[in-house]
C-alpha cells in the first residue's frame, strides 16, 4: 500500500467513489434530481455527465417516489443504481419504495429477489436551511430491517464505503452530512474499499466513551481533545454502520472505560442514540459506573438563524458538559 | 407539434392467430382463475386462509388476455388482487394455493400469502399491497432491460384507484420520457375499495391520463379477452420494437366484495348483477358454443379437469409444511441464509 497521499475533501472523496464505481462495473449507474447537468445539489457528481454521458448521470424529474422506485425496480433487473435524493427531507417521498419495497422485498419473497440499490442523501443542520432541509433521520431508517444504513464521516469512509454498499446484495442507504462536503484532508492516493461492517475508534481513551456517528464525529473529536487538556482520556467511537450496529466495538469500550456518552444529532427522543444506549443497558449494565448520557439536538424543527441553529444542534460544549457529568468532574 | 394520440387502433395484422386450440385455453386459463378464486372464498370461511383476501372474478379477461401477449423472458408486477395474474403467468395451482396457506411450500415460502405471490422463475414480481407501489418498480426493470439492451417488455397491472395516487403520475412520466418498455394495464373495476371512481377523480377517464403523458393508450372492454388480447399483441410488438410505453384501459368489473371483510353497502345489488350478465367467461363461452368450436359435453370436462387440479392444489397445501419458527429472520439480509 502506498503511503503517499493527496490533498481532498469529502465531495470530492465521494465523487471519487462514484468514479471509481462506474469504472468498475457497467451496471452502476447514477440517477437523481440535478445530478447530470447542473451537476449535483452539492457538487458531487459535477463533471460526472459530460464524462459518463447521460445514460448513466441520469437526470430524473421531482419524482422521489418514482425513481426511487425505478431504482429498486433496476436493481432487480440486474443494474447497480445510485440513486442521489438531494436531500434526507425529500425522501420522505420516497419512503414507500424504500420501506414497503426495498426492506421488504427478499423477506417477503422468501429470498427469490434482492435489491442491489445503494441510495444516497445529503442529511444534518448547519447551513442555516431551516425546518425542510435540516433533518437527520438516520434514525429512523435504522429502525427498518432489510436495509443496510451507513454514514461515512471521513475522507477514507466517503471514498471506500460507496463501493462496498454497492457490492452488498441488500438495499444500503448512504447519508452524507452537508457539513462535511467541504472538509479537506489528507487521503492516501490508492485509497480502496472499507466495509460497510463496524463501527471504528477514531481516538483511543480510557476515561470515557463518546459514541458518535456522521456530521457529529468531528465535533466529538475536537470535545475529546478538550477533555484531553484537562486530563480525560476519552475514547471516540464513530459508529459509521448504523444498521446493523457493532455491539461489539461499543461494548468493548464501554468495559474498558465503564461510562458511555452518545452524540446524535437526531432529535433525542425515538433516537438512535437511544437505541445504543438501550444495547449498553443491555449488554453492558454492569460495567457502568455512571448513567448512559446522550447529547442530541433540541426537540424542535430547525430553525433559520445561525443562532438558533447553533442552539439546536449538539455542539463540543454539550458534548464537554456530558462527558463531565458522565465523570462527576 | 403533433398531438399526442388519445388512442390506437389495433391493426389486423396484429390479431391473435386464433384457432380453436387457442380459445379453449383460453376459456381454460379464465376458469382455473374464477374457480380458484370461488374456491378460495370457502377456504376463507374454514378459516384455511387468513388475513386479507381479495378475489378476481369478473376480470379474468384481463390478466388471461395480456399474458397472451408475453414471452417467458418479459416480467409481470401485479396487485394485491394477483392470483388471477399469477395463474395466467403459468404458476402452478398446488405452489399458489400452498402460498394462500402460508406453507413454507408456497410460492412466495409462504411468506407473503395472498397478497404477495412472487416467482422469480417466471418473472413474476409480486403482489404489491400498495396501490401504486409496483408501477415505479415496473418502470425500474424496463429501465434496466433497456440499459442492458435487452428486449423484453414488463407487464404492469394496477387497478383505477392507482390513478390518484403520485406514483401511477411519476411513473408514467418516467416511462415515457426514457422510452421504457411498459405495457401498463389499468384494471378499472370502477371501485377503489368502496369508492367510486366519480367519486375520487376529476377525470374518469383513465386512458386520458396516460395521454396527457403521450403514451399511447386506448381503452377496452374489460369484459372481452378477444379484445385484450388482441391489443396487448399489437401493445407489446409496438414496445418491443421500441416505441416507448404503452397503455390499456380495460374496464371492467369486480364481483366479489373488494376483500373478505367488505359488506359492500357503497353499490347497488342490482348494478352486481347487470355486470354479472356481462361476465368474462358466460360471454366467451357462450360464444364458443353459438360458433360450434365448444360443445356443452367439453365444458363439463373442462370444469372437471380443473376441480381435479384444484381438489390437488388444496391437497397440496393441507400437506404443506409450516417453516420453521428458526427459519423466521431467514432472507432479511442476504448473509442470514
Amino acid at each position: 500500500m502506498s503511503t503517499e497521499t493527496i490533498r481532498t475533501t469529502y465531495r470530492e472523496a465521494v465523487r471519487a467513489a462514484i468514479c471509481d464505481a462506474l469504472d468498475r462495473d457497467r451496471r452502476v449507474f447514477l440517477m437523481g434530481e440535478d445530478v447530470g447537468r447542473y451537476g449535483g445539489c452539492y457538487a458531487v457528481s459535477k463533471g460526472l455527465y459530460d464524462q459518463y454521458g447521460p445514460e448513466r448521470i441520469r437526470d430524473t424529474p421531482l419524482s422521489e417516489c418514482g425513481f426511487t422506485g425505478a431504482g429498486i425496480g433496476a436493481a432487480m433487473g440486474g443494474m447497480r443504481p445510485i440513486v442521489e435524493i438531494m436531500t434526507v427531507n425529500f425522501s420522505l417521498l420516497a419512503l414507500d419504495q424504500i420501506v414497503n419495497n426495498a426492506a421488504t422485498i427478499r423477506h417477503m419473497s422468501g429470498g427469490q429477489f434482492h435489491v442491489p440499490l445503494v441510495i444516497r442523501m445529503a442529511s444534518g443542520a448547519g447551513k442555516q436551511l431551516a425546518a425542510q432541509h435540516s433533518h437527520s433521520l438516520e434514525g429512523w431508517y435504522g429502525h427498518v430491517p432489510g436495509i443496510k444504513v451507513i454514514a461515512p464521516a471521513t475522507l477514507e469512509d466517503a471514498r471506500g464505503m460507496l463501493w462496498s454498499a454497492l457490492e452488498d446484495p441488500d438495499p444500503v442507504i448512504l447519508f452524507e452530512h452537508v457539513m462535511l462536503y467541504n472538509r479537506e484532508g489528507e487521503l492516501t492516493a490508492d485509497a480502496g474499499p472499507v466495509p460497510i461492517t463496524g463501527a471504528a475508534v477514531r481516538r483511543a481513551g480510557t476515561d470515557l466513551s463518546l459514541i458518535t456517528y456522521g456530521g457529529c464525529l468531528f465535533k466529538t473529536l475536537d470535545a475529546a481533545e478538550e477533555l484531553a487538556a484537562d486530563g480525560i482520556a476519552a475514547e471516540v467511537i464513530d459508529l459509521r454502520c448504523l444498521r446493523p450496529l457493532d455491539d461489539a466495538t461499543v461494548m468493548a469500550s464501554v468495559r474498558k472505560s465503564h461510562r458511555a456518552v452518545i452524540i446524535d444529532e437526531g432529535w433525542c427522543t425515538g433516537s438512535l442514540a437511544g437505541e445504543v444506549s438501550a444495547r449498553i443497558m443491555e449488554q453492558a449494565f454492569w460495567e457502568l459506573d455512571a448513567p448512559v448520557g446522550r447529547v442530541c439536538s433540541a426537540e424542535v424543527p430547525i430553525p433559520y438563524p445561525k443562532h438558533l441553529e447553533d442552539e439546536a444542534l449538539p455542539q463540543v460544549r454539550d458534548i464537554v458538559a456530558a462527558a463531565r457529568a458522565a465523570l462527576g468532574r | 407539434m403533433s398531438e399526442p394520440p388519445s388512442e390506437y387502433h389495433v391493426s389486423t395484422a396484429a390479431k391473435p392467430h386464433f384457432n380453436r386450440a387457442h380459445a379453449l385455453h383460453l376459456l381454460r386459463q379464465m376458469l382455473r382463475i374464477r374457480s380458484f378464486e370461488e374456491r378460495c372464498a370457502e377456504l376463507y370461511t374454514e378459516e384455511k386462509i387468513r388475513g386479507f383476501l381479495h378475489l378476481y372474478s369478473g376480470e379474468e379477461a384481463i390478466a388471461v388476455g395480456v399474458m397472451q401477449a408475453l414471452k417467458p423472458e418479459d416480467a409481470v408486477v401485479a396487485t394485491y388482487r394477483e392470483h388471477g395474474h399469477a395463474l395466467a403467468r403459468g404458476i402452478a395451482m398446488d405452489t399458489l394455493m400452498a402460498e394462500m396457506y402460508g406453507k413454507r411450500e408456497g410460492v412466495s415460502r409462504g411468506r407473503g400469502g395472498s397478497m404477495h405471490v412472487f416467482d422469480a422463475e417466471r418473472r413474476f414480481y409480486g403482489g404489491n399491497a400498495i396501490v401504486g407501489g409496483g408501477m415505479p418498480l415496473a418502470v425500474g426493470l424496463a429501465l434496466a432491460d433497456k440499459m442492458q439492451g435487452h428486449a423484453r417488455v414488463t407487464a404492469c397491472f394496477f387497478g383505477e384507484g392507482a390513478a390518484a395516487e403520485g406514483a401511477f403520475h411519476e411513473s408514467l412520466n418516467l416511462a415515457e420520457l426514457w422510452q421504457l418498455p411498459v405495457l401498463f394495464v389499468c384494471e378499472n373495476n370502477l371501485y377503489a375499495m368502496g369508492t367510486a371512481l366519480a367519486r375520487s377523480e376529476s377525470e374518469t377517464d383513465i386512458s386520458r391520463k396516460a395521454a396527457c403523458y403521450r403514451i399511447p393508450a386506448m381503452a377496452l372492454d374489460g369484459m372481452d379477452v378477444i379484445a385484450i388480447e388482441a391489443a396487448a399483441h399489437a401493445a407489446v410488438a409496438e414496445i418491443r420494437a421500441g416505441g416507448g410505453p404503452r397503455f390499456l384501459e380495460c374496464r371492467s368489473y369486480r364481483f366479489r366484495a373488494h376483500s373478505m371483510f367488505d359488506a359492500q353497502l357503497y353499490r347497488d345489488k342490482a348494478e352486481v348483477e347487470a355486470w354479472k350478465k356481462k361476465c368474462p367467461l358466460l360471454r366467451f363461452r357462450h360464444w364458443l358454443e353459438e360458433a360450434g368450436i365448444l360443445s356443452m359435453d367439453e365444458t363439463g370436462r373442462i370444469e372437471a379437469e380443473i376441480d381435479a387440479e384444484l381438489d390437488a392444489a388444496i391437497a397440496f397445501a393441507e400437506a404443506g409444511t409450516w417453516e420453521p419458527v428458526a427459519d423466521l429472520a431467514r432472507d432479511v439480509y442476504t448473509e442470514d441464509r
